[in-house]
């Protein structure tokens, strides 16, 4: 992986609500639990001892249990929270640090928000809205407005502008929201369970609407979510947490490949794996593999001994040409024809980095297993029955640990 | 056995020095007094002699028009028209004139000091509970007791029965203010913050706004209030309608009494109404 800078560095960050926060920080670095903690002192630990760094122009998702500090950790970032201790860096600038009007400043260009429940002003009509930002900035008026309608028609709400709030569906307001928040044009942009409000098929539309959102302007996205396949869809890197602690980050595949503990793995449980897992973690290696100037003879022979029906059918570069079959072969041996002439083309091909989810539709009319290639090279191949066993391998090995337990 | 009955002993409050001092400092204090006074009854004679310009029927066609236009119904305008028409039509016109401009000044006062005052508490907590048992008490007490301050002040008339009028009404005004800016949805607020609002631009540009329809709620109670007032302010000596009401009570007048009452009440219920309705407005529109 190449090496990116860090936007945002976060470091021993921790937030603690309640009178006692000295006497449970000993705790807590005594290595008491939340619970533990709440009980021997009444204080909440809302974030312990969190370091992490997002990447500038990837889209980084928080994921968690209802109170494990998702939203604080993200509303620090932006100082709608003061953390009790710890630093996080902006581009090398302590946030902690800056005074009342850097942080005005910093609010108003560096970084931006979407929430939940959307925060949009009902006595404000759309544009009025999405021109918030803008207008305390004291940007003029014709300038304002330009680059709100702009934004507008950015989210697919045009045709809307000069409506009250009021009037719009959940998914418009949210739009709204996140029009309002590219106005500005912060750098990063929060975004604390924009669609949890939504009802699904809504949802999808604008985790399609954000991907290619981002995929245009490449914004620094911090998103948290409840739902795992949200976050896997998004994400290009997840974090995920448990009582006020991050208990792995990772990109999607890491985690689902390699979860840190059982939190983790219980989150995965729930994430739809044909979507994260790609060509490369259900492919096998192809038993027989025959050159194109090979002569029939030695296709029928390697096919005999390995007992298949077919052959993947490559040149000298590794570079794979199509199939052979055994009947194909003979046929071939008959009319003294080489490998080359008997070949069948017609066969489904999979890049490696494909994902299993793209990888099914293939099978819906292919006549041999699918073909994985890097670049033009063979890879390997896939059968169903190899999706199918990989894909519940993973949950038998859940279930049986859980009944052993 | 005697003792069960009695108080074991008696305090002898010195009243007369307490009105001493109350006198003594509406004596040292002439000159604020005086100016205040003057302020009233200027502020007073201007909303009267404004009112008093305008014919009768144009402020019925007003009443009219905006009953049509609250309810979209032409019934409604010409119910508060003839309701208005009514008390003229009964000579009870330039009382009615004179009670009107008691209330209109009051509640200017009312809505100058206490919206403010209202927004200041919304934002500070401390404050907020200092005023609110202040306001508590104003409240719960009987309305003849503002009268006596106003008077010993300033003596009869008008002006004092403006001073207890505000007094007494300034109370709603505060307090819901104070309730709508603290009730607006917190992450609205939120989100103004974010995008690095300073304090008064999240307030004027947002937190005002939206609690527009509680603190406009504020402002009908608060003429209510004001219209209740100032009929028994009449007791100080402000002329109007409330002092038609006592002089009828004072002389067991029935007739005169009944009719100057009913104009006491079609004159709050036209004040309701008619502040009320854009409260309404304004809400649908949110
Ligand atoms: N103002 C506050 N005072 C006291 N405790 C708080 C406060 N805000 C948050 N907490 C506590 O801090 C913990 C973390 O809360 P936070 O809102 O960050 O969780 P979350 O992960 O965002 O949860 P959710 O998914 O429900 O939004 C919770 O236990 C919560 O009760
Ligand atoms: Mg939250």
């Amino acid at each position: 992986m190449e090496e990116r800078k860090a936007i945002i560095r976060v470091e021993n960050l921790s937030k603690l609500y309640g009178r006692n926060r000295q006497e449970a920080a000993e705790l807590l670095k005594k290595g008491a639990d939340k619970n533990e903690v709440l009980k021997k002192t009444g204080v909440t630990t809302a974030l312990w001892d969190v370091n992490l760094d997002i990447n500038e122009g990837e889209t980084f998702v928080i994921i968690g249990l209802s109170g494990s500090g998702k939203s604080t950790l993200v509303r620090c970032f932006n100082r709608l929270n003061k953390p009790t201790s710890g630093k996080i860096f902006y581009k090398d600038q302590n946030i902690g640090e800056l005074t009342k009007k850097e942080l005005l400043n910093f609010r108003r260009d560096n970084i931006a928000m979407v929430f939940q429940h959307f925060g949009l002003m009902s006595h404000r009509n759309v544009v009025t809205n999405v021109e918030y930002g803008l207008e305390i900035k004291n940007v003029g008026k014709q300038l304002r407005r330009e680059k709100a309608l702009e934004m507008i028609q950015m989210v697919g709400l045009e045709g809307f502008e000069y409506s009250p709030i009021g009037s719009l569906s959940g998914g418009m307001k949210q739009r709204v929201g996140l029009a309002r928040a590219l106005a500005n044009e912060p750098e990063v942009l929060l975004m604390d369970e924009p669609f949890s409000a939504l009802d699904p098929l809504v949802k999808r539309d604008m985790q399609f609407e954000l991907l290619s959102i981002q995929e245009k302007m490449r914004k620094t996205i911090i998103f948290i979510t409840h739902d795992i396949n949200e976050a896997f869809k998004l994400g290009d890197r997840v974090a995920i947490m448990r009582d006020g602690r991050v208990v792995q980050i990772g990109t999607p595949e890491e985690m689902i490949t390699n979860p840190a503990d059982d939190y983790v793995k219980e989150f995965i449980e729930g994430a739809d794996k044909a979507k994260v897992m790609t060509a490369r973690h259900v492919m096998v290696t192809p038993q027989c593999i025959v050159k194109t100037h090979d002569g029939a003879n030695r296709a029928i022979q390697e096919m005999r001994s390995n007992n298949v029906p077919s052959a993947y059918v490559v040149n000298d570069q590794m570079e794979f040409v199509g199939i052979i079959t055994l009947d194909g072969a003979m046929k071939a041996r008959d009319e003294k024809l080489k490998v080359k002439d008997a070949l069948i083309t017609d066969v489904k091909m999979v890049d490696i980095d494909d994902t299993v989810d793209q990888v099914m539709t293939m099978f819906a009319d292919a006549k041999f297993p699918v073909a994985v290639l890097k670049g033009k090279k063979l890879r390997g191949i896939i059968s169903k029955a190899s999706v199918i066993t990989t894909l519940s391998e993973s949950s038998f090995e859940q279930e049986n640990e859980k009944s052993e337990a | 056995m005697n003792w069960l009955y009695q108080f074991p002993f008696k305090l002898n409050i010195d009243t007369a020095a307490i009105d001493d001092a109350v006198r003594s400092f509406a004596v040292n204090n002439e000159a604020i007094l005086q100016f205040m006074r003057r302020g009233l009854n200027g502020l007073l004679s201007s909303i009267h002699s404004t009112l008093d310009f305008i014919p009768w029927w144009i402020l019925v066609i007003v009443v009219f028009v905006l009953g049509f236009l609250q309810t979209k119904k032409i019934k409604t305008g010409i119910v508060y028209a003839v309701m208005l028409f009514s008390i003229g039509a009964v000579g009870l016109w330039p009382l009615m004139l004179l009670t009107l401009s008691i209330v209109i000044a009051s509640v200017a006062i009312s809505l100058l000091l206490g919206f403010p005052i209202g927004v200041l508490i919304s934002m500070n907590d401390r404050a907020s509970s200092i005023v609110r048992p202040i306001l508590d008490t104003m409240q719960t007490m009987p309305v003849f007791v503002y009268l006596i301050p106003a008077v010993l002040l300033f003596g009869l008339g008008r002006v004092p029965a403006v001073m207890a009028t505000t007094i007494y009404a300034i109370v709603p005004i505060v307090r819901l203010t104070n309730l709508g800016i603290r009730q607006v949805n917190e992450e609205v607020v939120e989100a103004a913050k974010s995008f690095g609002s300073t304090r008064i631009q999240a307030m004027v540009k947002v937190q005002i706004p939206q609690a527009f329809a509680t603190i406009m709620a504020g402002l009908n109670q608060t003429l209510m209030m004001a219209m209740a007032m100032v009929v028994t302010a009449s007791m100080i000596g402000a002329s109007g309608l409330g002092m038609e009401v006592l002089i009828s009570v004072n002389r067991v007048e029935v007739g005169r009494g009944l009719v100057s009452g009913t104009a006491v009440v079609i004159l709050a219920i036209l004040l309701d109404r008619l502040s009320q309705g854009w409260v309404k407005d304004k809400e649908e529109e949110a």
